[in-house]
Protein backbone atom coordinates (compact mmCIF):
# COMPACT_ATOMS: atom_id res chain seq x y z
CA UNK A 1 0.00 0.00 0.00
CA UNK A 2 1.17 3.52 -0.73
CA UNK A 3 0.66 6.70 1.22
CA UNK A 4 -1.34 9.36 -0.67
CA UNK A 5 0.89 12.15 -1.91
CA UNK A 6 -1.31 15.07 -0.90
CA UNK A 7 -4.77 14.36 0.54
CA UNK A 8 -5.75 13.08 3.96
CA UNK A 9 -4.32 12.13 7.32
CA UNK A 10 -2.00 9.54 5.86
CA UNK A 11 -0.49 11.78 3.24
CA UNK A 12 3.27 12.10 2.94
CA UNK A 13 4.20 14.97 0.64
CA UNK A 14 7.42 14.37 -1.30
CA UNK A 15 10.29 16.78 -0.96
CA UNK A 16 10.00 18.24 -4.42
CA UNK A 17 6.26 18.76 -4.09
CA UNK A 18 6.83 20.39 -0.68
CA UNK A 19 9.11 22.98 -2.24
CA UNK A 20 6.71 23.56 -5.06
CA UNK A 21 3.69 23.97 -2.79
CA UNK A 22 5.67 26.15 -0.42
CA UNK A 23 6.61 28.54 -3.21
CA UNK A 24 3.17 28.58 -4.76
CA UNK A 25 1.59 31.26 -2.51
CA UNK A 26 4.55 33.54 -3.23
CA UNK A 27 4.14 32.98 -6.95
CA UNK A 28 0.43 33.77 -6.65
CA UNK A 29 0.98 37.06 -4.89
CA UNK A 30 3.71 38.14 -7.34
CA UNK A 31 1.58 37.31 -10.35
CA UNK A 32 -1.44 39.00 -8.81
CA UNK A 33 0.63 42.11 -8.11
CA UNK A 34 2.10 42.22 -11.59
CA UNK A 35 -1.32 41.99 -13.22
CA UNK A 36 -2.83 44.65 -10.94
CA UNK A 37 0.14 46.93 -11.46
CA UNK A 38 -0.04 46.45 -15.21
CA UNK A 39 -3.76 47.30 -15.33
CA UNK A 40 -3.25 50.48 -13.31
CA UNK A 41 -0.29 51.57 -15.42
CA UNK A 42 -2.29 51.03 -18.60
CA UNK A 43 -4.91 53.43 -17.25
CA UNK A 44 -2.43 55.97 -15.96
CA UNK A 45 1.25 55.73 -16.75
CA UNK A 46 2.14 57.95 -13.74
CA UNK A 47 0.43 55.66 -11.24
CA UNK A 48 2.38 55.56 -7.95
CA UNK A 49 0.30 53.09 -5.97
CA UNK A 50 1.49 49.86 -7.56
CA UNK A 51 4.95 50.53 -9.02
CA UNK A 52 6.15 48.26 -11.79
CA UNK A 53 9.10 45.90 -11.22
CA UNK A 54 11.40 48.24 -13.12
CA UNK A 55 10.35 51.13 -10.90
CA UNK A 56 11.10 49.06 -7.80
CA UNK A 57 14.48 48.07 -9.18
CA UNK A 58 15.30 51.68 -9.79
CA UNK A 59 14.14 52.52 -6.23
CA UNK A 60 16.45 49.84 -4.86
CA UNK A 61 19.26 51.31 -6.92
CA UNK A 62 18.44 54.80 -5.68
CA UNK A 63 18.28 54.00 -1.95
CA UNK A 64 20.88 51.27 -1.72
CA UNK A 65 23.51 51.80 -4.38
CA UNK A 66 23.69 55.53 -5.04
CA UNK A 67 24.52 58.46 -2.80
CA UNK A 68 21.65 60.58 -1.63
CA UNK A 69 21.75 63.89 -3.49
CA UNK A 70 21.24 65.93 -0.36
CA UNK A 71 23.38 64.15 2.21
CA UNK A 72 25.76 62.06 0.10
CA UNK A 73 24.87 58.92 2.09
CA UNK A 74 23.51 55.54 1.08
CA UNK A 75 20.08 55.76 2.69
CA UNK A 76 19.14 52.08 3.02
CA UNK A 77 22.40 51.13 4.73
CA UNK A 78 22.35 54.16 6.98
CA UNK A 79 18.76 53.45 7.99
CA UNK A 80 19.44 49.74 8.49
CA UNK A 81 22.45 50.42 10.70
CA UNK A 82 20.49 52.89 12.84
CA UNK A 83 17.50 50.57 13.21
CA UNK A 84 19.48 47.40 13.83
CA UNK A 85 21.53 49.15 16.49
CA UNK A 86 18.37 50.14 18.36
CA UNK A 87 16.75 46.76 17.88
CA UNK A 88 19.75 44.74 18.97
CA UNK A 89 20.58 46.87 22.00
CA UNK A 90 16.96 46.81 23.14
CA UNK A 91 16.50 43.08 22.61
CA UNK A 92 19.84 42.05 24.12
CA UNK A 93 19.31 44.18 27.22
CA UNK A 94 15.79 42.84 27.65
CA UNK A 95 17.00 39.26 27.17
CA UNK A 96 19.83 39.53 29.69
CA UNK A 97 17.69 41.16 32.33
CA UNK A 98 14.75 38.84 31.72
CA UNK A 99 17.02 35.81 32.05
CA UNK A 100 18.47 36.95 35.35
CA UNK A 101 15.19 38.12 36.81
CA UNK A 102 13.04 35.21 35.59
CA UNK A 103 15.62 32.67 36.73
CA UNK A 104 16.06 34.15 40.19
CA UNK A 105 12.35 34.70 40.68
CA UNK A 106 11.60 31.10 39.84
CA UNK A 107 14.34 29.79 42.14
CA UNK A 108 14.04 32.08 45.15
CA UNK A 109 10.59 32.44 46.64
CA UNK A 110 11.67 35.53 48.57
CA UNK A 111 12.60 37.40 45.39
CA UNK A 112 9.52 36.09 43.68
CA UNK A 113 7.23 37.52 46.35
CA UNK A 114 8.86 40.89 45.82
CA UNK A 115 8.77 41.02 42.02
CA UNK A 116 5.94 38.81 40.80
CA UNK A 117 2.94 41.12 41.01
CA UNK A 118 5.01 44.06 39.84
CA UNK A 119 6.20 42.28 36.70
CA UNK A 120 2.68 41.09 36.02
CA UNK A 121 1.49 44.69 36.35
CA UNK A 122 4.20 46.01 34.01
CA UNK A 123 3.40 43.37 31.42
CA UNK A 124 -0.21 44.57 31.29
CA UNK A 125 0.74 48.12 30.26
CA UNK A 126 0.43 48.50 26.48
CA UNK A 127 3.94 49.76 25.59
CA UNK A 128 2.74 51.99 22.75
CA UNK A 129 0.45 53.80 25.17
CA UNK A 130 3.42 55.00 27.19
CA UNK A 131 5.43 56.02 24.13
CA UNK A 132 4.45 59.70 24.56
CA UNK A 133 5.57 59.54 28.19
CA UNK A 134 8.92 58.17 27.05
CA UNK A 135 9.41 60.91 24.47
CA UNK A 136 8.37 63.61 26.92
CA UNK A 137 10.58 62.41 29.75
CA UNK A 138 13.60 61.05 27.86
CA UNK A 139 13.53 63.26 24.79
CA UNK A 140 13.52 62.05 21.20
CA UNK A 141 17.00 60.54 21.43
CA UNK A 142 18.02 56.92 21.09
CA UNK A 143 17.23 56.15 24.69
CA UNK A 144 13.46 56.48 24.41
CA UNK A 145 13.34 54.20 21.35
CA UNK A 146 15.54 51.55 22.88
CA UNK A 147 13.59 51.76 26.09
CA UNK A 148 10.31 51.19 24.25
CA UNK A 149 11.66 47.98 22.71
CA UNK A 150 13.02 46.96 26.09
CA UNK A 151 9.83 47.59 28.03
CA UNK A 152 7.77 46.02 25.27
CA UNK A 153 9.42 42.60 25.36
CA UNK A 154 11.13 42.40 28.75
CA UNK A 155 8.05 41.36 30.79
CA UNK A 156 7.05 38.66 28.31
CA UNK A 157 10.58 37.25 28.24
CA UNK A 158 10.80 37.32 32.03
CA UNK A 159 7.57 35.42 32.41
CA UNK A 160 8.58 32.93 29.75
CA UNK A 161 11.87 32.23 31.54
CA UNK A 162 10.07 32.07 34.87
CA UNK A 163 7.65 29.44 33.59
CA UNK A 164 10.41 27.41 31.92
CA UNK A 165 12.50 27.35 35.09
CA UNK A 166 9.46 26.32 37.13
CA UNK A 167 9.02 23.38 34.76
CA UNK A 168 12.44 21.96 35.59
CA UNK A 169 11.83 19.09 38.01
CA UNK A 170 12.60 19.84 41.64
CA UNK A 171 14.57 16.58 41.66
CA UNK A 172 17.33 18.24 39.67
CA UNK A 173 17.86 20.89 42.31
CA UNK A 174 18.01 18.33 45.10
CA UNK A 175 20.29 16.13 43.03
CA UNK A 176 22.72 19.00 42.46
CA UNK A 177 22.74 19.80 46.18
CA UNK A 178 23.59 16.17 46.99
CA UNK A 179 26.51 16.44 44.57
CA UNK A 180 27.96 19.26 46.62
CA UNK A 181 26.59 22.30 44.82
CA UNK A 182 25.98 25.50 46.77
CA UNK A 183 22.69 27.33 46.30
CA UNK A 184 24.15 29.79 43.80
CA UNK A 185 25.93 26.98 41.97
CA UNK A 186 22.59 25.25 41.47
CA UNK A 187 21.06 28.41 40.03
CA UNK A 188 23.92 29.52 37.80
CA UNK A 189 25.63 26.30 36.81
CA UNK A 190 22.80 23.79 36.69
CA UNK A 191 19.64 25.71 35.87
CA UNK A 192 20.94 28.68 33.86
CA UNK A 193 22.70 26.63 31.15
CA UNK A 194 19.56 24.56 30.72
CA UNK A 195 17.37 27.60 30.30
CA UNK A 196 19.61 29.47 27.86
CA UNK A 197 18.37 27.84 24.64
CA UNK A 198 14.83 28.49 25.83
CA UNK A 199 15.78 32.16 26.11
CA UNK A 200 16.99 32.16 22.51
CA UNK A 201 13.69 30.62 21.43
CA UNK A 202 11.73 33.20 23.42
CA UNK A 203 13.77 35.98 21.83
CA UNK A 204 12.95 34.59 18.39
CA UNK A 205 9.27 34.77 19.19
CA UNK A 206 9.48 38.30 20.59
CA UNK A 207 11.48 39.72 17.66
CA UNK A 208 8.21 40.43 15.86
CA UNK A 209 6.96 42.71 18.63
CA UNK A 210 10.42 44.27 18.94
CA UNK A 211 10.18 45.36 15.30
CA UNK A 212 6.71 46.71 15.88
CA UNK A 213 7.89 48.92 18.76
CA UNK A 214 10.98 50.01 16.85
CA UNK A 215 9.08 51.12 13.79
CA UNK A 216 6.40 52.84 15.85
CA UNK A 217 9.02 54.80 17.77
CA UNK A 218 10.92 55.72 14.61
CA UNK A 219 7.76 56.76 12.83
CA UNK A 220 7.01 59.33 15.49
CA UNK A 221 10.38 60.89 16.18
CA UNK A 222 13.66 60.04 14.46
CA UNK A 223 16.06 61.38 11.88
CA UNK A 224 17.11 58.04 10.44
CA UNK A 225 15.99 54.45 10.55
CA UNK A 226 13.90 52.05 8.51
CA UNK A 227 10.63 53.05 10.16
CA UNK A 228 11.48 56.72 9.87
CA UNK A 229 12.13 56.43 6.12
CA UNK A 230 8.92 54.55 5.41
CA UNK A 231 6.83 57.15 7.18
CA UNK A 232 8.80 59.99 5.58
CA UNK A 233 8.38 58.88 1.97
CA UNK A 234 4.75 58.06 2.62
CA UNK A 235 4.17 61.80 2.27
CA UNK A 236 5.25 61.60 -1.39
CA UNK A 237 3.35 58.38 -1.96
CA UNK A 238 6.68 56.73 -2.80
CA UNK A 239 5.34 53.19 -2.85
CA UNK A 240 8.43 51.96 -4.67
CA UNK A 241 10.64 52.92 -1.70
CA UNK A 242 8.13 51.70 0.88
CA UNK A 243 7.85 48.29 -0.78
CA UNK A 244 11.63 48.04 -0.99
CA UNK A 245 11.96 48.81 2.72
CA UNK A 246 9.21 46.43 3.75
CA UNK A 247 10.80 43.57 1.80
CA UNK A 248 14.19 44.44 3.27
CA UNK A 249 12.84 44.47 6.85
CA UNK A 250 11.18 41.12 6.23
CA UNK A 251 14.46 39.71 4.96
CA UNK A 252 16.38 41.01 8.01
CA UNK A 253 13.73 39.55 10.29
CA UNK A 254 13.96 36.20 8.59
CA UNK A 255 17.76 36.19 8.81
CA UNK A 256 17.77 37.07 12.52
CA UNK A 257 15.29 34.30 13.23
CA UNK A 258 17.24 31.84 11.11
CA UNK A 259 20.53 32.71 12.81
CA UNK A 260 19.07 32.19 16.29
CA UNK A 261 17.52 28.91 15.21
CA UNK A 262 20.84 27.69 13.83
CA UNK A 263 22.66 28.71 17.01
CA UNK A 264 20.24 26.67 19.10
CA UNK A 265 20.52 23.73 16.75
CA UNK A 266 24.32 23.77 16.66
CA UNK A 267 25.15 24.48 20.29
CA UNK A 268 22.26 22.84 22.13
CA UNK A 269 21.73 19.43 20.54
CA UNK A 270 20.17 18.13 23.78
CA UNK A 271 17.55 20.87 23.63
CA UNK A 272 16.46 20.26 20.06
CA UNK A 273 16.34 16.44 20.46
CA UNK B 1 23.93 4.38 71.35
CA UNK B 2 22.28 5.59 68.18
CA UNK B 3 22.72 3.54 65.06
CA UNK B 4 24.04 4.95 61.77
CA UNK B 5 20.63 6.05 60.52
CA UNK B 6 18.37 6.83 63.40
CA UNK B 7 14.75 7.93 63.15
CA UNK B 8 12.63 8.48 66.22
CA UNK B 9 8.97 9.44 66.63
CA UNK B 10 8.77 10.82 63.13
CA UNK B 11 5.48 12.31 61.91
CA UNK B 12 4.58 13.86 58.60
CA UNK B 13 1.26 15.44 57.84
CA UNK B 14 -0.10 17.58 55.04
CA UNK B 15 -2.76 19.78 56.57
CA UNK B 16 -4.91 17.43 58.60
CA UNK B 17 -3.88 14.33 56.70
CA UNK B 18 -1.34 12.26 58.54
CA UNK B 19 1.03 10.44 56.18
CA UNK B 20 3.69 9.05 58.46
CA UNK B 21 2.58 8.16 61.97
CA UNK B 22 5.22 7.75 64.66
CA UNK B 23 7.98 6.08 62.63
CA UNK B 24 10.90 4.56 64.52
CA UNK B 25 13.80 3.17 62.58
CA UNK B 26 17.39 2.31 63.22
CA UNK B 27 19.69 1.11 60.44
CA UNK B 28 23.28 0.09 60.80
CA UNK B 29 26.09 1.02 58.49
CA UNK B 30 26.55 -1.07 55.35
CA UNK B 31 22.98 -2.28 55.29
CA UNK B 32 21.04 -2.39 52.05
CA UNK B 33 17.68 -1.55 53.41
CA UNK B 34 14.63 -1.85 51.17
CA UNK B 35 11.32 -0.21 51.90
CA UNK B 36 8.07 -1.50 50.38
CA UNK B 37 4.45 -0.75 50.94
CA UNK B 38 1.12 -0.28 49.21
CA UNK B 39 0.90 2.69 46.85
CA UNK B 40 0.23 5.98 48.57
CA UNK B 41 1.54 4.79 51.94
CA UNK B 42 4.26 7.42 52.08
CA UNK B 43 7.38 5.43 51.14
CA UNK B 44 8.74 8.17 48.95
CA UNK B 45 7.80 10.78 51.53
CA UNK B 46 9.93 9.00 54.11
CA UNK B 47 12.82 8.84 51.65
CA UNK B 48 12.47 12.51 50.78
CA UNK B 49 12.52 13.44 54.45
CA UNK B 50 15.74 11.49 54.98
CA UNK B 51 17.10 13.18 51.87
CA UNK B 52 16.20 16.65 53.08
CA UNK B 53 13.88 17.37 50.15
CA UNK B 54 10.95 17.59 52.55
CA UNK B 55 10.78 18.42 56.23
CA UNK B 56 9.15 16.24 58.85
CA UNK B 57 6.30 17.68 60.90
CA UNK B 58 7.75 16.26 64.11
CA UNK B 59 10.48 13.87 65.16
CA UNK B 60 14.21 13.37 64.79
CA UNK B 61 16.41 11.95 62.09
CA UNK B 62 20.14 11.64 62.35
CA UNK B 63 22.81 10.11 60.16
CA UNK B 64 26.10 9.21 61.78
CA UNK B 65 25.03 11.06 64.91
CA UNK B 66 24.24 14.32 63.15
CA UNK B 67 20.76 15.69 62.59
CA UNK B 68 19.99 15.79 58.89
CA UNK B 69 19.22 19.15 57.34
CA UNK B 70 18.38 20.17 53.80
CA UNK B 71 19.83 18.05 51.00
CA UNK B 72 23.62 18.00 51.03
CA UNK B 73 26.55 15.93 49.86
CA UNK B 74 26.46 13.41 52.74
CA UNK B 75 23.40 11.81 51.10
CA UNK B 76 23.30 10.58 47.52
CA UNK B 77 20.11 10.11 45.54
CA UNK B 78 19.04 8.13 42.50
CA UNK B 79 15.52 8.95 41.38
CA UNK B 80 13.34 6.99 39.01
CA UNK B 81 13.80 9.83 36.51
CA UNK B 82 15.47 13.22 36.29
CA UNK B 83 18.67 12.08 37.96
CA UNK B 84 20.87 13.12 35.05
CA UNK B 85 21.18 16.65 33.81
CA UNK B 86 20.06 16.76 30.17
CA UNK B 87 22.48 19.49 29.09
CA UNK B 88 25.64 17.64 30.09
CA UNK B 89 27.27 14.57 28.59
CA UNK B 90 27.31 11.40 30.65
CA UNK B 91 30.93 12.00 31.60
CA UNK B 92 30.25 15.58 32.68
CA UNK B 93 27.25 14.39 34.65
CA UNK B 94 29.38 11.92 36.57
CA UNK B 95 32.14 14.50 37.13
CA UNK B 96 29.69 16.94 38.69
CA UNK B 97 30.38 15.55 42.14
CA UNK B 98 33.80 17.19 41.88
CA UNK B 99 33.29 20.08 39.51
CA UNK B 100 30.30 21.59 41.28
CA UNK B 101 32.44 22.29 44.31
CA UNK B 102 35.27 23.84 42.34
CA UNK B 103 35.66 27.39 41.17
CA UNK B 104 36.11 28.36 37.54
CA UNK B 105 39.90 27.92 37.37
CA UNK B 106 40.16 25.03 39.78
CA UNK B 107 37.88 22.80 37.76
CA UNK B 108 39.77 23.54 34.57
CA UNK B 109 43.06 22.75 36.23
CA UNK B 110 41.79 19.47 37.67
CA UNK B 111 39.81 18.41 34.64
CA UNK B 112 42.08 15.52 33.62
CA UNK B 113 42.11 14.09 37.13
CA UNK B 114 38.32 14.30 37.45
CA UNK B 115 37.79 12.78 34.03
CA UNK B 116 39.95 9.84 34.99
CA UNK B 117 38.03 9.20 38.16
CA UNK B 118 34.67 9.63 36.45
CA UNK B 119 35.77 7.17 33.76
CA UNK B 120 36.66 4.68 36.48
CA UNK B 121 33.11 4.80 37.78
CA UNK B 122 31.65 4.73 34.28
CA UNK B 123 33.67 1.60 33.48
CA UNK B 124 32.38 0.11 36.69
CA UNK B 125 28.78 0.62 35.58
CA UNK B 126 29.78 -0.59 32.09
CA UNK B 127 29.20 2.71 30.35
CA UNK B 128 32.78 3.53 29.36
CA UNK B 129 32.06 3.72 25.66
CA UNK B 130 29.03 5.96 26.14
CA UNK B 131 30.82 8.62 28.18
CA UNK B 132 30.48 11.34 25.58
CA UNK B 133 26.81 10.86 24.76
CA UNK B 134 24.00 12.97 26.13
CA UNK B 135 21.58 11.30 28.57
CA UNK B 136 18.72 11.30 26.06
CA UNK B 137 20.82 9.15 23.75
CA UNK B 138 20.98 6.36 26.35
CA UNK B 139 18.41 3.67 27.12
CA UNK B 140 16.52 3.75 30.42
CA UNK B 141 18.74 1.16 32.09
CA UNK B 142 21.90 2.92 30.95
CA UNK B 143 20.62 6.23 32.28
CA UNK B 144 20.02 4.68 35.68
CA UNK B 145 23.50 3.11 35.69
CA UNK B 146 24.97 6.52 34.88
CA UNK B 147 22.92 8.04 37.70
CA UNK B 148 24.32 5.44 40.09
CA UNK B 149 27.88 6.22 38.96
CA UNK B 150 27.14 9.91 39.39
CA UNK B 151 26.02 9.35 42.97
CA UNK B 152 28.85 6.91 43.80
CA UNK B 153 31.62 9.28 42.80
CA UNK B 154 30.57 11.54 45.63
CA UNK B 155 31.00 8.65 48.12
CA UNK B 156 27.89 9.54 50.10
CA UNK B 157 27.42 8.21 53.63
CA UNK B 158 24.09 6.83 52.52
CA UNK B 159 22.72 6.24 49.04
CA UNK B 160 18.99 6.83 48.70
CA UNK B 161 17.17 5.24 45.78
CA UNK B 162 13.57 6.10 44.98
CA UNK B 163 12.06 3.47 42.68
CA UNK B 164 15.32 3.51 40.72
CA UNK B 165 14.33 0.65 38.43
CA UNK B 166 10.60 1.40 38.33
CA UNK B 167 10.56 2.63 34.74
CA UNK B 168 12.58 -0.26 33.28
CA UNK B 169 11.35 -3.34 31.48
CA UNK B 170 11.42 -6.60 33.51
CA UNK B 171 14.64 -8.00 31.99
CA UNK B 172 16.61 -4.80 32.36
CA UNK B 173 15.20 -4.48 35.82
CA UNK B 174 16.51 -7.86 36.89
CA UNK B 175 19.91 -7.04 35.39
CA UNK B 176 20.01 -3.84 37.37
CA UNK B 177 19.08 -5.61 40.60
CA UNK B 178 21.95 -8.04 40.15
CA UNK B 179 24.22 -5.21 39.17
CA UNK B 180 23.38 -3.24 42.30
CA UNK B 181 24.02 -6.28 44.50
CA UNK B 182 27.41 -6.82 42.87
CA UNK B 183 28.34 -3.21 43.43
CA UNK B 184 27.22 -3.44 47.01
CA UNK B 185 29.16 -6.64 47.63
CA UNK B 186 32.28 -4.98 46.26
CA UNK B 187 31.77 -1.88 48.34
CA UNK B 188 29.29 -2.33 51.18
CA UNK B 189 27.76 1.11 51.41
CA UNK B 190 24.56 1.97 53.21
CA UNK B 191 21.67 2.00 50.78
CA UNK B 192 18.05 2.96 51.42
CA UNK B 193 16.01 1.58 48.57
CA UNK B 194 12.34 2.41 48.04
CA UNK B 195 10.24 0.26 45.72
CA UNK B 196 6.63 -0.75 45.30
CA UNK B 197 7.72 -4.15 44.04
CA UNK B 198 7.84 -6.62 46.92
CA UNK B 199 9.85 -9.21 45.01
CA UNK B 200 12.44 -6.61 44.11
CA UNK B 201 12.66 -5.52 47.74
CA UNK B 202 13.16 -9.09 48.92
CA UNK B 203 15.73 -9.84 46.28
CA UNK B 204 17.85 -6.72 46.64
CA UNK B 205 17.70 -6.06 50.37
CA UNK B 206 19.70 -7.24 53.34
CA UNK B 207 16.88 -5.86 55.42
CA UNK B 208 13.27 -5.36 54.42
CA UNK B 209 10.96 -2.75 55.87
CA UNK B 210 7.24 -2.77 55.19
CA UNK B 211 5.46 0.55 55.50
CA UNK B 212 1.69 0.38 55.50
CA UNK B 213 -1.41 2.31 56.44
CA UNK B 214 -3.35 -0.92 56.94
CA UNK B 215 -3.04 -1.65 60.66
CA UNK B 216 -4.96 -1.33 63.92
CA UNK B 217 -4.18 0.29 67.22
CA UNK B 218 -5.98 1.23 70.43
CA UNK B 219 -7.44 4.33 68.83
CA UNK B 220 -10.03 1.94 67.48
CA UNK B 221 -11.48 1.31 64.08
CA UNK B 222 -13.14 4.67 63.66
CA UNK B 223 -9.85 6.60 63.87
CA UNK B 224 -9.45 7.79 60.30
CA UNK B 225 -6.53 10.17 60.71
CA UNK B 226 -3.95 7.44 61.07
CA UNK B 227 -0.82 7.52 58.91
CA UNK B 228 1.45 4.70 57.83
CA UNK B 229 3.75 2.84 60.18
CA UNK B 230 6.48 0.31 59.74
CA UNK B 231 4.50 -2.89 60.11
CA UNK B 232 7.20 -5.37 59.24
CA UNK B 233 10.97 -5.52 59.58
CA UNK B 234 12.80 -8.58 58.28
CA UNK B 235 16.39 -9.76 58.24
CA UNK B 236 17.24 -11.09 54.79
CA UNK B 237 20.04 -13.05 53.26
CA UNK B 238 22.38 -10.35 52.05
CA UNK B 239 24.50 -12.39 49.66
CA UNK B 240 24.33 -11.99 45.95
CA UNK B 241 21.87 -14.63 44.85
CA UNK B 242 21.01 -15.92 41.47
CA UNK B 243 17.68 -14.86 40.10
CA UNK B 244 16.53 -18.47 40.56
CA UNK B 245 16.09 -17.49 44.18
CA UNK B 246 12.92 -15.72 43.15
CA UNK B 247 11.44 -19.08 42.07
CA UNK B 248 12.18 -20.87 45.35
CA UNK B 249 9.43 -21.97 47.75
CA UNK B 250 10.97 -20.04 50.59
CA UNK B 251 10.88 -16.82 48.59
CA UNK B 252 7.29 -17.33 47.53
CA UNK B 253 6.17 -18.09 51.07
CA UNK B 254 7.74 -14.89 52.34
CA UNK B 255 6.13 -12.86 49.56
CA UNK B 256 2.75 -14.29 50.46
CA UNK B 257 3.18 -13.65 54.15
CA UNK B 258 4.26 -10.03 53.69
CA UNK B 259 1.56 -9.37 51.15
CA UNK B 260 -1.16 -10.44 53.54
CA UNK B 261 0.27 -8.65 56.57
CA UNK B 262 1.23 -5.40 54.90
CA UNK B 263 -0.69 -4.95 51.68
CA UNK B 264 -4.15 -6.26 52.51
CA UNK B 265 -6.65 -3.60 53.71
CA UNK B 266 -8.87 -6.40 55.10
CA UNK B 267 -6.16 -7.85 57.27
CA UNK B 268 -5.27 -5.23 59.85
CA UNK B 269 -2.70 -6.30 62.43
CA UNK B 270 -2.57 -4.62 65.78
CA UNK B 271 0.52 -2.50 66.49
CA UNK B 272 1.44 -4.96 69.24
CA UNK B 273 1.63 -7.79 66.77
CA UNK B 274 3.84 -6.35 64.06
CA UNK B 275 6.53 -8.64 62.82
CA UNK B 276 9.59 -6.63 63.84
CA UNK B 277 12.09 -9.45 63.97
CA UNK B 278 15.15 -7.64 62.81
CA UNK B 279 17.75 -7.26 65.58
CA UNK B 280 18.01 -3.49 64.98
CA UNK B 281 14.26 -2.99 65.03
CA UNK B 282 12.68 -0.88 67.72
CA UNK B 283 9.31 0.72 68.29
CA UNK B 284 8.19 3.32 70.80
CA UNK B 285 4.42 3.54 70.98
CA UNK B 286 2.25 6.23 72.50
CA UNK B 287 -0.31 5.23 75.10
CA UNK B 288 -3.19 5.90 72.76
CA UNK B 289 -1.68 3.50 70.26
CA UNK B 290 -1.10 0.68 72.72
CA UNK B 291 -2.49 1.06 76.24
CA UNK B 292 -1.40 -2.39 77.39
CA UNK B 293 2.29 -1.55 77.72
Amino acid sequence: MKRPSFFGLHAEVSKGLKWFLGLLPFAFIVVFYLIASDIRHKENEYDKLLPTPSQIVSAVDRVAFSEDKRTGEYLLWKDSAASLKRLIIGVVLAAILALLLGLNMAMFDGLNSFFYSFITFISMIPPLAILPILFISFGVDEFAKIFLIFIGIFPVLTRDIYISVKKIPKEQIIKALTLGASQLTVVYRIILPQIFPRLLDAVRLSLGSAWLFLIAAEAIAASEGLGYRIFLVRRYLAMDVILTYVLWITLIGFLLDFTLRMIVKKFYPWYVK
Amino acid sequence: MKNFLHIEDLYKQYGNKVILDNIDLSVKKGEICTLVGPSGCGKSTLLRIILGQELQSRGDISIDGKDVGFASSDRGIVYQRYSLFPHLSVLENVMLGHTLEDGFFERRKNRKKYEKEAMFYLEKVRLGEHAHKYPHELSGGMQQRAAIAQALLKKPKILLMDEPFGALDPDTREDMQLFLLELWEENPMTIFFVTHDLEEALFVGSRLLVLSQYYMDDRGKQAKDRGAKIVGDYLLDANVKSTDFKQSQEFKKLVKKIRSSGFDPENEQHVRDFNLNHPDSYQTLEDYEDSSQ
